[in-house]
């Protein structure tokens, strides 16, 4: 199992250039989509081929541009998602850095499967570097006729810029996304309305993530149908899983779904196993927001079963013993990791990013990462830990954007797989306080 | 988001007049062209990034008040957008300003380890710029590079899988390097922000 597809070609030299894209086959489903399709074709092979949002959501695609409200006057516009801040996550940057022309041409398919005439790739601030790689690529498909006015000498005609954010997590959501692109604070919207028929500028508008878009690619190559045995089930095609913690093999893989943790997480092939030869103890497998899951329960469902790289798999047990596939940012924790400092550090971030706008997410994330800084440092009262969990409980939920869940699981789900390290904290101040950056594990012994 | 936000430092005023070389305005003009009719305000993040870049690196009410005149948006929506964002820095910085993550990936792989290190070695606290006024240092949430942890950026370079040993190394280019990186080949508004 497991040919890639996105990552396909990315060692061959030069990929990164026009020239050597096209050469390679590239810019293809280009052709193939503004010569011999409509927009509408171009959206039903989406469909058919079971792709669903790579940004965390997992939302299908095809059903999203479904949505676009096609009956308005106004322009229509399609935004990249290359936010990319979900602690764990960095596979964009990858597929970015060595593939831009992927990125482009999905990005042309799907603009013109949405009738957009105007897209924006809005990146991280952070990425400053890669705004020169985008620009380049750019400037190379515009100097080759695949952007600006006439298509390929069809009547579509598309303009891509680049647009930077400016350290801001929040910004990654989509309707913040929209706020920022305008000029604003990124305070994200309510939905309804959703951006499809009230986005940027007011306008019908799709927000993608990177990998999704790249994707739209092999889609319109492979055909939708074929994309849709790939995987597994509802979780269709590969996905970009980007490795990183205590592992021998850091880095950014393209798995089929289906393949199992285990086998993620040990084989050669991939994580290549724990570094040091230490045990697994923890893993986080698609970014900081999903709940963090016991080595025990990542590899093997409650049910027994071998816990699979899908969705559902992922997902199995609810929140009690599963977790979810999210972005794909998989964060594996060795037995000497101190889940008290970690889930400190992600509640810190929640705080730290939070806009402020919903007094359940502004007052409870800083009240959390309070409380955790309490624990951690041997400051910590008994009825520090039930109080923890009330919080996060009357966060999720409440808020006007998913940041206020994002910040509540990670905390709530320590709790419910590491509680005993959380009351640990509380009982033996004396030796947490000397030992604020490690394992407690050993001291326990 | 910055923690700028009740700072009242966004108000502090040189007095000078501030004003981009016929250059920069050129290429200004292209950037806000890139955005339909009307909406000019969408450059404001891009001409944030460019104005405190060639303005000393850091923002003030007379660099904001500048950008709201070029964009034709009321000041105050500038300095809405300064406060928010954690890139855009209203206290002085140093030449180069030193972002170290301390989010989990970055610890569990030894991430505070090295933020001590960069402290004692400096001899600054986060948030602080060395009396010599080359680094300001500051303590950050994830850099998207988890897989390279632990993880630095001094300006807009990535150092990544830090030691010790690598950070003395990479302090030690930057003390004895004359010139910012970035403007050593092109001018580096067009490497970043021009599609040409
Ligand atoms: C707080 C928050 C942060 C997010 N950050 C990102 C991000 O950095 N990149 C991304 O693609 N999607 C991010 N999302 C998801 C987007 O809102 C949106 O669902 C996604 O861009 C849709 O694209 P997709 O359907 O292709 O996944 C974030 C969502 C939330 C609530
Ligand atoms: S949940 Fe948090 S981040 Fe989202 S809108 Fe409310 S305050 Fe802002
Ligand atoms: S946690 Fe440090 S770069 Fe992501």
């Amino acid at each position: 199992m497991g040919g890639k597809i996105l990552l396909e070609k990315i060692n061959i030299p030069g990929i990164e250039t026009f020239d050597i894209y096209r050469k390679s086959g590239g810019y293809s489903a280009v052709e193939k989509a503004l010569k011999t399709m409509t927009p509408a074709e171009v959206v039903e092979e989406v469909r058919k081929s079971g792709l669903r949002g790579r940004g965390g959501a997992g939302f299908p695609t095809g059903m999203k541009w479904g949505f676009i409200d096609r009956k308005s006057e106004k322009p229509h516009y399609l935004i990249c998602n290359a936010d990319e801040s979900e602690p764990g996550t960095f596979k964009d940057r990858y597929l970015m850095e060595h593939l831009p022309h992927l990125l482009i041409e999905g990005m042309i398919c799907s603009a013109f499967a949405l009738e957009a005439k105007t897209a924006y790739i809005y990146i991280r601030g952070e990425f400053k570097y890669l705004i020169g790689i985008l620009n380049k690529a750019l400037s190379e498909a515009y100097a080759n006729g695949f952007l600006g006015k006439n298509i390929l000498g069809t009547s579509y005609c598309l303009d891509i810029y680049v647009h930077p954010g400016a350290g801001a997590y929040i910004c990654g959501e989509e309707t913040a996304l929209i706020e920022s692109l305008e000029g604003k604070r990124g305070n994200p919207r309510l939905k309804p309305p959703f951006p499809a028929f009230f986005g940027l500028y007011s306008c019908p508008t799709v927000v993608n993530n990177v990998e999704t878009l790249a994707a739209v690619t092999s889609i319109l190559n492979m055909g939708g149908d074929f994309y849709s045995k790939l995987g597994n089930g509802k979780s269709t095609g590969t996905k970009l899983i980007s490795a990183c913690g205590n592992i021998n093999k850091p880095g950014v893989y393209e798995i089929e779904m289906g393949i199992t943790v285990e086998d993620f997480i040990y084989s050669e092939k991939y994580c290549g196993g724990i570094k040091g030869g230490k045990n697994l103890k923890a893993v986080v497998p698609g970014g900081s927001s999903v709940p963090v899951l016991p080595a025990q329960l990542i590899l093997k469902t409650a049910s027994g079963q071998p816990r699979l790289m899908t969705y559902e798999s992922l997902a199995e047990g609810g929140f009690e013993t599963g977790t979810m596939l999210g972005s794909g940012g998989f964060i594996v924790y060795d037995e000497d990791q101190c889940m008290v400092r970690n889930t400190m550090s992600f509640a810190r971030f929640y705080h730290h990013e939070s806009c402020g706008q919903c007094s359940p997410c502004r007052e409870g994330t800083g009240w959390q990462e309070r409380l955790l800084y309490r624990i951690e440092h041997g400051l910590g009262r008994a009825k520090d830990i039930d109080l923890l969990a009330d919080i996060s409980k009357h966060i999720e939920g409440n808020t006007i954007c998913p940041l206020g869940d994002a910040a509540a699981w990670p905390v709530s789900s320590a709790i419910r797989h590491f509680r005993n390290e959380f009351e640990f904290h509380i009982e033996h101040p004396e030796i947490v306080k000397n030992i604020s950056h490690g394992n407690i594990d050993k001291y326990r012994k | 988001m910055s923690e700028n936000h009740n700072k009242h430092e966004i108000y502090k005023r040189e007095g000078k007049l501030y004003k981009f070389s016929d250059y920069t305005l050129k290429r200004v003009n292209e950037i806000i062209e890139r955005y339909p009719e009307g909406k000019q305000k969408s450059a404001l993040i891009p001409l944030l990034h460019i104005a405190q870049e060639e303005f000393g690196g850091s923002l003030n009410a007379d660099i904001m008040d500048y950008v709201a005149g070029l964009l034709s948006i009321k000041p105050i929506e500038v300095y809405e957008v300064a406060t928010f964002y954690s890139q855009f820095y209203l206290d002085n910085v140093g030449k180069y300003v030193i972002e170290i993550c301390q989010t989990g990936p970055c610890l569990a792989c030894g991430g505070d380890e090295m933020i001590d290190y960069l402290k004692t070695k400096l001899g600054i606290e986060a948030g602080e710029t060395t009396a010599d006024g080359i680094f300001t240092l500051k303590q950050v949430e994830c850099l998207g590079a988890c897989g390279y942890a632990p993880v630095m950026q001094v300006n807009t370079c990535f150092h990544e899988n830090l030691t010790k040993e690598r950070i003395d190394e990479i302090i030690d280019l930057y003390k004895n390097q004359a010139e910012k990186p970035q403007s050593n080949d092109e001018k580096w508004v067009e490497k970043f922000y021009l599609r040409k």
